[in-house]
């Protein structure tokens, strides 16, 4: 990458500041094909930033990129600045004062992301060691005092268990302690409830918000779920094959979206039917709400808008050339040739 | 359709029944010798109306796949009775099963784990037609791509290997091999679990038009009663082993009489109702 070493000042209160980023993957019988095309993105200090988006729309490429994570065969172009240090120049040696001290992953299956043969506490405790000289005692009490945090409240039985020994929901609050035991700037959670089931899922959720709110680290949040970005993410950023294609504050995307492809996420939602307070069933239908067709399907060499094929607004100006971006409300992005583009 | 659905309950007898169905794994605690039992299935009476949607909702190590694979034929239940088109099958041997066996056909949740990765997918859906002898061997090909089709996949991926498919094309490929033998029930276990909300629904939609072209009985296994409520007809709710409650998904759902009912709904009412506000114009 062909950046300059330190952020321009302009974007020096931005905790991370993502310009131009581009990673191709290798494909063995055809051109690379861009898994993100040109993204850019900002995230201030302790703000919560949801990405939105199908399966294969980018959205882990963009996690592990922020990390250093990206297998060495992907070819990446742009920048990437957390705190105004440019991380794409930053050498691999270095990459382990950055991973766990400044920023921290939560995965989707904490079950394989932790070791089976380390007890919980230690392994939150691995995170400490790395990045810091301290006594035993001291960095118990510290791994005791995350896994509080995290909504543990048997801290001791969980500190001495292995993985194999927690349920579902214990693994997740102990990937979250080991995620922000250091504090780190930023927090990448990579659809961390997707494996739950749905009482846990908003349990979990609240974990992560209260450890958030006390400890102040900003988060990413992964997903493909609208309904789990309201009433907790901030901002949202919407992707679709490679690109954001709509980013804006959760409000108002949800009242009124701009790009179909948004429209089209923000319809999956099932709709309650309420009484007084509770839900007494759901909106039935004979056929689900879908947007048609697949992400697989798109031409990712083609020059038209990606989102073309399956979309019900498209002109005839969108087979022909991708449409930029542009910004029609202050706060509000949207690729997308409806909006004057 | 709950209340037609539950209409025609009423005048046909049950596709498939159970009576006090019990089971216990014996787990051995790691590192040690000792073991202990865990009662998967307690006293388990359920019921799957010919023709309906059935939905089965609980959280996770309540019991569902274990009732799964018991209805399956996969597992042998410990006490009870299994009843299936009029007879109890739970303690049929297994030569005596195996003219059964096509009638009920399972998905799962794992299609990557499902399906062989050195079989192309034609290969995948003509392979319980060879076993059963259903087709001649120049027809196999044939059946395969027309399944492929009628799934929603193209019939030129019939050489592709499963791990060049998306999960949610692998999930209608498992589809296109469970209804290859025409069963009459179709057990789907978390399969829409890991897919994205519009491989969801695109997977639903393609149950219901399957259900209604084939006349197929589908029991819908999920941990999201959001999900299931707005296409099920009947809702059997498992908690630690035990049906909790069950009827047709309207009177379960508007009126919940157990307290893991409420549960579900109340973490459903949380999502739900912030995005609704949201949608609405709220504090998002």
């Amino acid at each position: 990458m062909s950046t300059p070493n330190s952020m321009p000042s302009t974007c020096a209160s931005a905790l991370l500041r993502v310009r131009g980023l581009t990673v191709s993957y290798d494909a063995r019988d055809h051109q690379p094909a861009p898994a993100l095309r040109q993204v850019d993105l900002e995230i201030a200090p302790g703000e919560i930033v949801g990405i939105l988006g199908e399966s294969g729309s980018g959205k882990s490429t963009l996690a592990l990129s922020i990390l250093g994570l990206l297998p060495e065969s992907a070819q990446v172009e742009g920048s990437i600045f957390l705190q105004g240090e440019n991380l794409s120049s930053l050498a691999e040696s270095r990459w382990a004062a950055v991973r766990g001290a400044r920023i921290a992953m939560i995965f989707q299956e904490p079950g394989l992301a932790l070791s089976p043969v380390m007890r919980a506490g230690d392994q939150i405790g691995e995170v400490i060691r790395a990045h810091r000289s301290q006594g035993s005692r001291q960095r118990k009490q510290e791994v005791q005092s995350a896994l509080k945090d995290a909504g543990i409240a048997d801290v001791e039985r969980i500190y001495r268990a292995y993985p194999h020994q927690l349920s579902g929901g214990e693994l997740h609050r102990v990937a979250i302690a080991q995620a922000l035991v250091c504090r780190p700037a930023l927090v990448i959670a990579d659809e961390p409830t997707r494996s739950l089931d749905v009482t846990m899922q908003s349990e979990i959720q609240n974990a992560l918000l209260d450890i958030h709110r006390k400890y102040g680290s900003a988060l990413l949040f992964i997903t493909h779920n609208p309904a789990l970005l309201a009433g907790f993410a901030d901002r949202v950023l919407v992707m679709y094959a490679g690109r954001i294609v709509e980013a804006g504050p959760v409000a108002q995307m949800y009242r009124r979206p701009l790009h179909p492809y948004t429209r089209g996420l923000l319809q999956l939602v099932p709709e309650p039917v309420m009484h007084s307070g509770h839900i007494s069933g759901f909106a039935r239908r004979k056929r689900l709400a879908a947007i048609p067709g697949s992400l697989t399907r798109f031409d990712p060499l083609g020059l038209g808008c990606a989102f073309e094929p399956r979309c019900s607004a498209r002109t005839t100006n969108c087979q022909i050339e991708s449409p930029e971006e542009i910004a029609p409300e202050p706060d509000r992005r949207v690729s997308c040739f409806n909006y004057g583009n | 359709m709950g209340t037609e659905a539950a209409a025609t309950r009423a005048l046909q007898p049950a596709l498939m029944r159970t009576r006090g169905l019990g089971k216990r794994y014996l787990q051995r605690t790691p590192f040690s010798q000792q073991s202990f039992a865990i009662a998967a299935l307690v006293n388990v009476d359920f019921e799957i109306a010919p023709g309906c949607l059935t939905a089965l909702v609980g959280e996770s190590g309540s019991g569902k796949s274990t009732l799964a694979s018991c209805l399956a034929m996969m597992e042998k239940p410990d006490s009870g009775e299994i009843w299936f088109e009029g007879n109890e099958i739970s303690h049929w041997s297994k030569r005596k099963l195996a003219p059964l066996r096509p009638k009920i056909q399972l998905v799962f949740q794992d299609s990557a784990g499902a399906l062989d990765p050195r079989f192309s997918a034609a290969q995948i859906i003509e392979e319980p037609l060879e076993i059963q002898r259903r087709e001649s061997r120049q027809a196999l090909r044939a059946r395969a791509r027309e399944l492929m089709e009628e799934v929603g996949l193209s019939p030129d991926w019939a050489n592709r290997s499963p791990l060049q498919l998306s999960g949610g094309q692998r999930q209608r490929l498992a589809i296109a091999r469970a209804i290859a033998l025409k069963p009459s029930l179709l057990i789907l276990d978390e399969s829409l679990s890991g897919l994205d909300l519009s491989t969801q629904a695109q997977i639903l939609n393609l149950l219901l038009d399957l259900k209604a072209a084939r006349s197929l009985t589908v029991l819908l296994i999920s941990h999201d009663l959001s999900l299931v409520g707005q296409v099920a007809d009947f809702v059997a709710v498992m908690h630690q082993g035990r049906i909790v409650e069950s009827g047709s998904t309207r009177q379960v759902l508007a009126s919940a009489q157990h307290p893991q009912t409420g549960k579900l709904l109340a973490s459903v009412r949380v999502l739900e109702a912030a995005f609704q506000t949201a949608r609405a114009g709220g504090r998002g």
